[in-house]
């Protein structure tokens, strides 16, 4: 078990790290160096940070179901709401830098294409799972909570495929999402198989093991 | 038709000496440095400690250029002797300046050299500039085949001698909603198609693309059914516009930009531009190019730049002028990417929502 010492020391380093991508941009915007097309490059990277966040998030349950180890549990609500820090990036380089406050093109954009429809709705799906993320509405919901908090899957299920639908041929970067997302939840669903009673044992816990170390 | 060169002269057209200096647009990473003016003369080269020197043929240290020239001094060989490498920075002489001009600003020469769509060498933008170093654009040869009376292989040093180089500065829009204004060289593809004296049945061009996966990394990779094809109807490639391209920014194609020769339509997207071009072939029927193949909802045969018609993915009404930086905004797309004046009357009648 990890002493309340130490969890503060872990959630400092998640602070210190989840910012550098952010400091990165800002660095590369700063010099110049933003290649060619430097808002595809901004859409991309805070697109991927809000990705990869999101797994991060959701694999601290996985690793106290195959492990039982239980105190990293506790930094979900800090990497969400870094989750959802980059998502909030994500849409202002899109609304902002993408295409200049353009309300009337950018809802037909939004309309018009599905892998632009389905992130929006993502990220839309997000802000209220940001701000009942506190004690007080966690106290306030009570199993609703819970219930709601349940759309964070949706969410990753939305992102992944957000990611799939935009790339024009080549699929093996949102393919490597996609796998890591399966196997997440794959992990989550065959717990909770098997802590039900008179259900036949599924033989590939081992496996999803391996692939998760 | 040919289009009067004084009628389409106007105030607006980019003049040569607006364009950029070499010396500005210095691509960094280039792995081969010309001394001083020794280019021109053929004088000694200094391979500097790149990357692809190494791996072609370890330490180079002053490596000879061979220089060939053609009847308007026109280089025939471009290959560092020694290094076996392809030298990207050489400068085309004699080139014809035509009033063909955009008026926007020329995109820099870093820009349209490492921003580059050309699966054969990867799908990321950034890979074509990395992997294309040990791809050899020389010698080269064009095979002409099909519904014509000289079907034959010429080779791109022939190819260059058909008619005078031109420079012909155009917008370039990508079906993905960016744009650049590049400085092109080459030939009009109607003096290639007139040299080539196709035979009535000759309704299409098909222009089929090198595959070679030793040296290009994403031909091995089943992302397109290789080879890479495109295809025009003959009014198409014979309309002015249209342009075999051997050299940009006055000097010849960097591998990544489709050395030795590509195509340049600059009313369609630019996917319509088949790089390291092996084949030209006249046909009855409508070639099946590869992004047909790949996306027959998402691509079609004639991929003229059309605001109206959207892509799944993309916008199509505005688009991404490289180089404007973070906050430049979009700016609006043309019809035919402005060219309609010298192609729109080749579309009369045809449904363009329909035949996009």
């Amino acid at each position: 078990m990890m002493s309340k010492q130490g969890i503060l020391k872990v959630k400092i380093a998640i602070w210190l790290m989840a910012f550098m991508p952010l400091f990165r941009l800002i660095w590369l915007g700063v010099n110049d160096d933003l290649g060619a097309n430097p808002v595809e490059f901004v859409e991309r990277s805070t697109g991927t940070w809000t990705l990869v966040i999101l797994l991060v998030t959701l694999s601290m349950t996985p690793i106290r179901l195959l492990t039982g180890v239980i105190w990293q549990v506790q930094l979900r609500r800090l990497l969400g709401l870094f989750m959802f820090f980059y998502a909030c990036l994500h849409i202002t380089t899109y609304v902002w830098l993408d295409y200049s406050f353009v309300w009337k093109d950018i809802v037909k954009d939004i309309i018009k294409h599905p892998y632009v429809i389905v992130g929006f709705s993502a990220f839309v799906l997000t802000i209220p799972l940001a701000a009942t993320s506190n004690n007080a509405m966690m106290r306030r919901l009570k199993s609703n909570w819970k219930i709601l908090h349940k759309a964070v899957y949706l969410i990753a299920i939305l992102g992944v495929l957000h990611f799939w639908w935009l790339v024009k041929k080549d699929v093996t970067e949102p393919l490597y999402y996609a796998f890591a997302l399966a196997v997440l939840l794959g992990i989550r669903l065959y717990y909770k198989q098997k802590s039900k009673p008179r259900v036949a044992k599924t033989q590939n816990s081992t496996i999803l093991d391996a692939q998760i170390n | 038709m040919l289009i009067s060169n004084k009628s389409k002269q106007n105030p607006t057209d980019i003049k040569p000496s607006e364009i950029t200096p070499r010396a500005v647009f210095e691509d960094r990473r280039a792995f081969i440095k010309a001394a001083g003016t020794g280019l021109i003369a053929g004088a000694a080269l200094i391979a500097t400690k790149s990357k692809a020197a190494q791996i072609a043929g370890g330490e180079t240290k002053g490596a000879g250029l061979l220089l060939g020239r053609a009847n308007q001094g026109t280089p025939l060989m471009a290959v560092d002797k020694k290094s076996g490498l392809y030298n990207p920075h050489q400068k085309i002489s004699g080139v014809i300046k035509t009033p063909y001009g955009a008026d926007e600003k020329i995109t820099k020469y870093e820009n349209a050299t490492t921003y580059n769509n050309y699966y054969e060498f990867g799908t990321d933008k950034a890979d074509p500039a990395k992997e294309a170093t040990l791809f050899k654009p020389r010698p080269w040869t064009i095979s002409i085949e099909g519904e014509v009376k000289k079907a034959k292989t010429i080779s791109i040093d022939e190819l260059m001698k058909l008619a005078s180089l031109e420079e012909r500065i155009y917008r370039m829009r990508c079906v993905e909603g960016w744009s650049m204004v590049i400085p092109w060289v080459g030939l009009p593809l109607a003096s290639l198609v007139k040299w080539a004296e196709p035979t009535g049945n000759a309704k299409y061009i098909e222009f089929i693309s090198a595959n070679d996966p030793a040296t290009m990394p994403g031909a091995r990779v089943n992302v397109l059914d290789w080879p890479y094809v495109e295809g025009l109807r003959i009014d198409e490639a014979t309309n002015p516009l249209t342009l075999l391209a051997v050299g940009i920014y006055g000097e010849l194609l960097p591998n990544q930009n489709g050395a030795p020769v590509r195509l340049v339509t600059p009313w369609k997207y630019g996917f319509k531009g088949a790089k390291a071009i092996v084949k030209i072939r006249f046909v009855e029927k409508m070639p099946l190019t590869s992004w047909m193949k790949a996306g027959p909802n998402e691509y079609g045969f004639f991929a003229n730049v059309n605001p109206e018609v959207d892509h799944p993915r993309w916008t199509q009404s505005s688009e991404k002028r490289i180089g404007g930086g973070l906050f430049a905004g979009r700016i609006k797309t043309k019809m035919f990417n402005g060219y309609s004046e010298q192609v729109g009357q080749m579309y009369a009648g045809l449904d363009l929502q329909k035949n996009f």
